[in-house]
């Protein structure tokens, strides 16, 4: 699976008029492996969301290298569901399909059979039945990775995907991103624990609303470079001038 | 002795249960609330699950002005009012959702704003005009459903119930996670406009029956009630059609025998439902408050 580049072309996202994601350019490798970095507000998740289709460019624009909308996978954060909602694990599994199975079209055979696999591979094999109301916030995670798992997208995007879990369900939520990694598609993670990102992440965008660096994380991560992010401020100034660097 | 006392329990089970039935308006109107318990409950699931309760008491509001409309100009033909009633309820509905998004999530206030001007300029209107009664309008009358006003409940009946089988997945979909629906390339905003089209049309159906002031009682107390009967979804939609069906037959039953009016009744008796549910249902009610044994695994 060789997906075709993401290219930022000068993106800007706003909020109300403010940047949220600010004049970023750059380029995501097929099959790179890339955490997103930063403070709070530094406009991580906009730019997750902007990838998604989820966020409209201000300025700038983004490269899909021709990807359909379903092929570029978004992992939500933790909390924007409504975990009380009376579906079934395997429900929410199988709208991994959705591209495949639409409004009107059974689920197909082998997207069964991978809903099946996918609750498996996750940890959660027995669970096909249970209300995701009764699980843990770790457990639904799992199910969230097992839909991203039977979406079978070349692209994915995980915002903040240890949040609220424990160590154990990180460690084997991360053995799949690896493995997703190594299935040669491009995956693009937002976190705040910059040790698992020196750790796990070749690659690594640094973002403080405006781009801080992105490159190998040995480098992008340097202590000049962290100083830099950390004094970005992180609050809208009320008497902000408009950018001059806009068209 | 004991065919006789057998006889005698039939006998007070027709008299208190079939022969109300016996009669023609009776039947009518058990027929049209039986439609409306079909089509409407689920429709009240999903309002409950997309949290939009309160945007069925606008819309019912909300047609008020509009079937005022239908009795100005067509007189008191049950077309026309159904028609303008059906009209001013998707303008209310979209003038709900076009507020709820411009107004940033705090869309409560707006609603109650909405649905008191709807209610103003229905009842005004409906002063205006000559030989159409308010409270006919507003309370609707079970017991006097002719022929005609039993073909608008079903037909709004059929069509919604129908309508919602169709728009089923997509809609559960959107209501669940509906950035997943845009970001996979679903277009949310039908399902959603064809979703309210459907509760307008209900909402119509039920006017005939029980008036613009309780048109949606049959829809969302049994809805409401439904989720201390069953945990996941097709339960919750099943429950809350029994529900409906029982509020209906005892509703019915109870005005004919306790001369109380039909619809309040009907409405009464759904509330009584809920209130059994919330006290005592198997799931989320009281009673697991005060009885709780727990599992050991």
């Amino acid at each position: 699976m060789t997906p075709p580049p993401v290219v930022l072309h000068d993106l800007t996202c706003v909020h109300d008029r403010h940047p949220a994601v600010h004049h970023l350019s750059g380029r995501f490798a097929p099959g790179s492996l890339t955490a997103v970095a930063g403070p709070n507000g530094a406009g991580k998740t906009t730019l997750l969301r902007a990838l998604a289709g989820l966020h409209p460019a201000h300025e700038g624009r983004i490269d899909h290298g021709g990807l359909a909308p379903d092929q570029v996978a978004l992992l939500p954060q933790a909390g924007t569901l409504d975990r009380g909602f009376p579906v079934t694990c395997r429900d929410v599994v199988a709208l991994g399909a959705w591209a495949r199975m639409g409004v009107f079209r059974r689920l197909p055979g082998d997207d069964a059979a991978r809903t099946d696999a996918a609750l498996h591979e996750v940890g959660l094999a027995g669970f096909e039945r249970r209300l995701v109301g009764t699980l843990s916030a770790g457990q639904f995670q799992r199910v969230l990775f097992a839909r991203l798992a039977v979406q079978d997208a070349p692209v994915l995007l995980l915002d903040e995907p240890f949040n609220a879990v424990d160590a154990r369900t990180a460690a084997e939520l991360m053995a799949l991103i690896r493995r997703w990694h190594g299935e040669g598609r491009t995956v693009i993670t937002v976190l705040h624990d910059l040790d698992l990102v020196a750790r796990e992440f070749p690659e690594t965008l640094l973002l403080a609303r405006d781009p801080v660096a992105w490159g190998p994380t040995g480098r992008t991560l340097s202590a000049e470079n962290r100083l830099r992010a950390r004094l970005a401020a992180e609050a809208w100034a009320d008497d902000a001038q408009l950018c001059r660097d806009a068209a | 002795m004991t065919r006789n006392c057998a006889g005698t329990r039939r006998e007070v089970i027709a008299h208190w249960l079939i022969e109300p039935f016996a009669l023609g308006f009776m039947r009518r109107a058990l027929a049209g609330c039986m439609a409306l318990s079909l089509a409407g409950p689920p429709l009240g699931v999903l309002l409950v699950l997309r949290r939009m309760s309160l945007t069925s008491d606008v819309l019912q509001h909300g047609i008020l002005p509009g079937v005022a409309l239908g009795a100005l100009f067509g007189g008191l033909s049950l077309v026309a009012m159904g028609l303008g009633g059906v009209l001013a309820g998707l303008a209310v509905a979209l003038l709900a959702g076009w507020l709820a998004r411009a107004s940033g999530g705090r869309e409560d206030s707006q609603l109650a704003g909405v649905f008191l001007v709807a209610l103003a300029l229905g009842v005004a209107i409906v002063s205006a005009t000559r030989g159409v009664d308010l409270a006919h309008l507003l309370f609707g009358s079970v017991l006097a459903v002719d022929n005609a006003a039993l073909l608008l409940m079903a037909g709004a009946a059929s069509v919604s119930l129908l309508g919602l089988a169709v728009i089923w997945r997509p809609l559960v979909l959107e209501s669940f996670d509906p950035a997943f629906m845009r970001a996979v390339g679903g277009h949310g905003g039908v399902w959603h406009l064809a979703f309210m089209g459907l509760v307008v049309l209900c909402v119509v159906g039920g006017f005939a029956a029980l008036g613009t002031l309780m048109s949606v009682g049959l829809m969302m107390l049994p809805a409401v009630a439904a989720r201390h009967f069953s945990a996941d979804l097709p339960g919750q939609v099943r429950a809350s059609v029994v529900l409906a069906l029982l509020s209906s037959v005892a509703g019915l039953l109870l005005s004919y025998h306790a001369d109380v009016p039909a619809g309040p009744a009907i409405v009464l008796s759904a509330g009584a439902l809920w209130a059994a549910g919330l006290l005592a249902g198997p799931r989320n009610s009281l009673r697991a408050r005060v009885w709780r044994p727990h599992y050991r695994g």
